[in-house]
């Protein structure tokens, strides 16, 4: 005797495959027709106004300068969002250097034995994490850097270095050679660096002999930069103050200076919250067999603690810098020339808004997926493999 | 001696001392340097407060920074909508309590009467003493009516809410209730818009009841989006995951930008939209995909056995999930989503910045150009001012949403 299966398909419609594709195809379709309309009155609206909707705007003049920026008033709107995207990249890529770097010392601060050291900490980061950035933002440039600075008259030069005034704050820089050059030399440097100290933990292994990576690698860094400088012929630039101005070294915009202050203040909380979440996410006995084996506090902390607590804060790491990046657009808060700004000042020019404001948050998603992606990496290449 | 005599610890102010501050040689190298510094940037800080700070600029300006240019015949309505929120806070509160009572999960029950009041103070005394302050600063007595009224209208509700928790009302009766509880705040909405039009909503008000806003009308959104994202349609996660990452990819300021010179090309020529109503479509459209990622990740710790529990005794699809998954997804991330909204609450003063919408920090830097305050840098004043209600409102549902995150960890299911 023979079993046959028969297969009753169900009428079409009770089948589920069938109404799970009717479902989504309805879901879709009241979604396409909400952005078709919106589309829709975006056209109609455009050419009722008369405003342009297509990219051709980017090839017009810009008809404005930027400060600090040698870029001619006639260029094209385009050369304008470029050096509005440049200057994004200033603040956030320094911004995200000193953040991490005082995030990270605050976050220790936190879970520190000095009670002083962890009230401060508190403070800190319970008082920056708990207001509002604009309103740090704000505070800083008109209340610390416009009026707390001296003005230009009676600029205070510590040393005769540096210039703070309510004009600029000049640094020391060098000059004789170009950027490029600098930084070809520094790359040069760090590399040697990394081969000697590469070099030194092999002997270590091999001999025992101590390492002392770190002192050799400095050595060979310092050698290289100073070879380099007299090589291409660097000299130092003094700022100095000349009539109403800041000149030589390299003068520092107001508005930079406070939407630099303000994202490093405001997103060190953060990563102080994240340095100290991730320690105190590191197994105690890591830090109870490092002390068994006699290292020095300092020694537990760089080689045996912090190592470990800064792979598990990797992906919130990244959000925070994706999080001051986007919070740079809040420049054009202060007329700091970043992108939003730029694009902002080629609106008010004659440029069409959407098309310019499209083109200005493409940059934006486009620096969040690059970002995104390196911190994905990042995570990946720094993850504990387990057996 | 007694088994119930702990041995009593005693510790000199030197131990203390040694041992919090003089450990080790770093210890005591930092405490040095930064003992100092400190007290002198307690000093300059005091001193600021209490002696160079100008603040009569604040007390002239109290009623712009707190509600702008609103009438002063209406200001009524603004303290029925706050006597109307405490209320609802106590009910809400009363049915918590009695829901814990029930379950005996209330921690307050084994605290004596004292230690009650300690913990409110604790938790409260920085509100309490911010009201306390800015009634200091009123000259009349409109504000100081209302704050005693929220306060009585709290109790009131949080008694009538504790009694409502305690009966087993019927079904009928219970849905009624919520419904009402739910729309009483469109029903306060429409009691004041009647009176004042929302693009007339300025100084901190604004960024309190568009904050509030935001909240309300994202919150459906979010979580659909959430629910799509986890969907195993394939055509709606794709719609769901584009919305969430174009949207969490972009700046908020950008957005508010754009939506300040160009929402009403998205729109029919015949809607207008006022420069709040912009500043709340982007709240919206914001934190809405913000709060999906939360609810996602809550969706994510329901364990897979509720849901399949849930089809085994045969419930609908609409049903597991509005009634297994989503009620326990939810109440696993209240900590994360009072987080989210903590940040829109401080990001509503972008709007201003943004729109030239008179928030309070608009009117705190506006004000620094009225001509009896021209020119004298009183803008620290002002907005110093400024950030501390902010910061006073951010902190408190910041330890409020840790406590929260404690009692929910303790683990009660």
């Amino acid at each position: 005797m023979t079993t046959e299966t028969v297969t009753v398909r169900p009428p079409l419609w009770r089948d589920v495959r069938v109404l799970k594709w009717l479902f989504q195809f309805a879901v879709f379709a009241v979604v396409a027709a909400i952005v078709l309309w919106l589309y829709g009155n975006y056209q109609l609206n455009s050419r009722r106004s008369g405003v342009a909707t297509s990219f051709g705007f980017l090839n017009n003049p810009a008809n404005f300068t930027i400060p600090e920026n040698s870029m001619a008033q006639l260029a094209p709107v385009r050369r304008a969002l470029v050096e509005g995207f440049l200057n994004t990249l200033r603040v956030s890529l320094v911004g995200i250097a000193l953040a991490t770097v005082l995030g990270i010392l605050v976050g220790i601060g936190r879970l520190s034995s000095n009670w002083l050291v962890r009230r401060l900490s508190a403070v800190y980061v319970e008082g920056f994490r708990n207001i509002p950035l604009a309103i740090l933002l704000i505070f800083v440039y008109f209340g610390v850097v416009l009026q707390g600075m001296p003005a230009i008259g009676e600029a205070w030069t510590p040393a005769g270095l540096f210039v703070f005034s309510n004009r600029g704050i000049g640094v020391p820089w060098f000059q004789g050679g170009t950027g490029l050059q600098l930084a070809a030399t520094v790359l040069a440097a760090v590399l040697a660096w990394w081969l000697v100290s590469r070099w030194r933990k092999r002997v270590f292994d091999r001999t025992g002999n101590p390492s002392r990576a770190g002192l050799y690698g400095s050595i060979v860094f310092l050698a290289i930069v100073v070879a380099g400088w007299f090589a291409l012929g660097f000299s130092v630039s003094l700022p100095e103050v000349v009539g109403r101005q800041v000149r030589g070294g390299i003068r520092v915009d107001p508005a930079y200076m406070a939407l630099l202050i303000a994202l490093v203040l405001y997103t060190a909380s953060h990563i102080a919250e994240i340095t100290r979440g991730s320690i105190q996410a590191v197994p105690r006995g890591q830090e109870e067999a490092a002390t068994a084996v006699a290292l020095s506090p300092f020694q537990r902390l760089w080689n045996v603690v912090l190592p470990q607590a800064m792979r598990i804060a990797i992906p919130p790491l990244g959000n925070q810098y994706l999080n001051l990046i986007k919070n740079s657009s809040l420049g054009a808060g202060i007329s700091y020339f970043e992108l939003t700004m730029v694009t902002r000042i080629a609106v008010a020019n004659g440029s069409p808004a959407i098309p310019a404001f499209t083109v200005a948050l493409g940059v934006y998603l486009v620096i969040s997926l690059v970002t995104s992606a390196a911190v994905n990496l990042a995570n990946r290449r720094f993850r504990l493999v387990e057996r | 001696m007694t088994a119930t005599t702990r041995p009593v610890r005693t510790t000199t102010p030197a131990q203390w001392l040694r041992k919090n501050l003089f450990r080790t040689p770093l210890d005591s190298v930092l405490t040095l340097i930064l003992a100092p510094l400190s007290l002198y940037a307690l000093y300059l800080a005091a001193r600021f407060v209490f002696v160079t700070g100008r603040w009569e600029i604040v007390e002239v300006n109290l009623k712009l920074l707190m509600v702008g240019n609103w009438p002063i015949d209406h200001m009524a309505r603004i303290s029925v909508t706050l006597v109307a929120f405490g209320f609802l806070g106590g009910i809400v509160a009363g049915l918590v309590h009695a829901r814990q009572v029930r379950r005996g999960t209330a921690s307050v029950l084994n605290m004596s009467r004292r230690e009650r009041i300690l913990d409110l103070a604790r938790r409260f005394g920085l509100i309490l003493f911010t009201v306390l302050l800015l009634l200091a600063l009123t000259s009349t007595w409109g504000p100081t009516i209302t704050a005693v009224g929220v306060v009585v209208a709290g109790v009131a509700g949080r008694v009538v809410g504790g009694i409502l928790g305690r009966l087993h009302l019927p079904k009928p009766v219970a849905i009624v209730l919520v419904l009402l509880m739910l729309s009483t705040p469109f029903l306060l909405y429409f009691y004041l818009v009647d009176a004042v039009p929302l693009a007339r909503w300025e100084g901190f008000w604004f960024n309190l009841s568009s904050a509030a806003a935001g909240i309300i009308l994202c919150f459906p959104l979010g979580v659909l989006i959430a629910i799509g994202r986890r969907s195993k349609l394939p055509l709606i996660r794709g719609m769901s995951t584009i919305y969430v990452e174009l949207v969490r990819g972009v700046p908020f300021f950008v957005l508010l930008l754009m939506a300040h010179v160009a929402l009403e090309f998205f729109v029919p020529a015949s809607i207008a939209p006022s420069r709040p109503v912009r500043a709340i479509v982007v709240f919206t459209i914001f934190t809405a995909a913000y709060l999906a990622e939360i609810v996602r990740g809550g969706l994510q710790s329901v364990p897979r056995g509720q849901e399949e529990a849930a089809r085994a005794v045969g419930l609908s699809p609409f049903s597991v999930m509005s009634r297994i998954v989503l009620p326990q997804a939810l109440r696993n991330v209240i900590p994360a989503q009072i987080g989210q909204f903590i940040s829109l609450f401080k990001d509503t003063v972008l709007a201003g910045l943004a729109m030239s919408i008179f928030d309070m920090a608009q009117v705190a830097s506006a004000i620094t150009q009225q001509s009896a305050f021209r020119g004298q840098g009183l803008i620290v004043e002002t907005l110093t001012f400024t950030a501390f209600l902010f910061w006073v409102g951010a902190y408190t549902m910041s330890r409020e949403s840790q406590r929260l995150e404690r009692k929910l960890g303790v683990g009660t299911r």
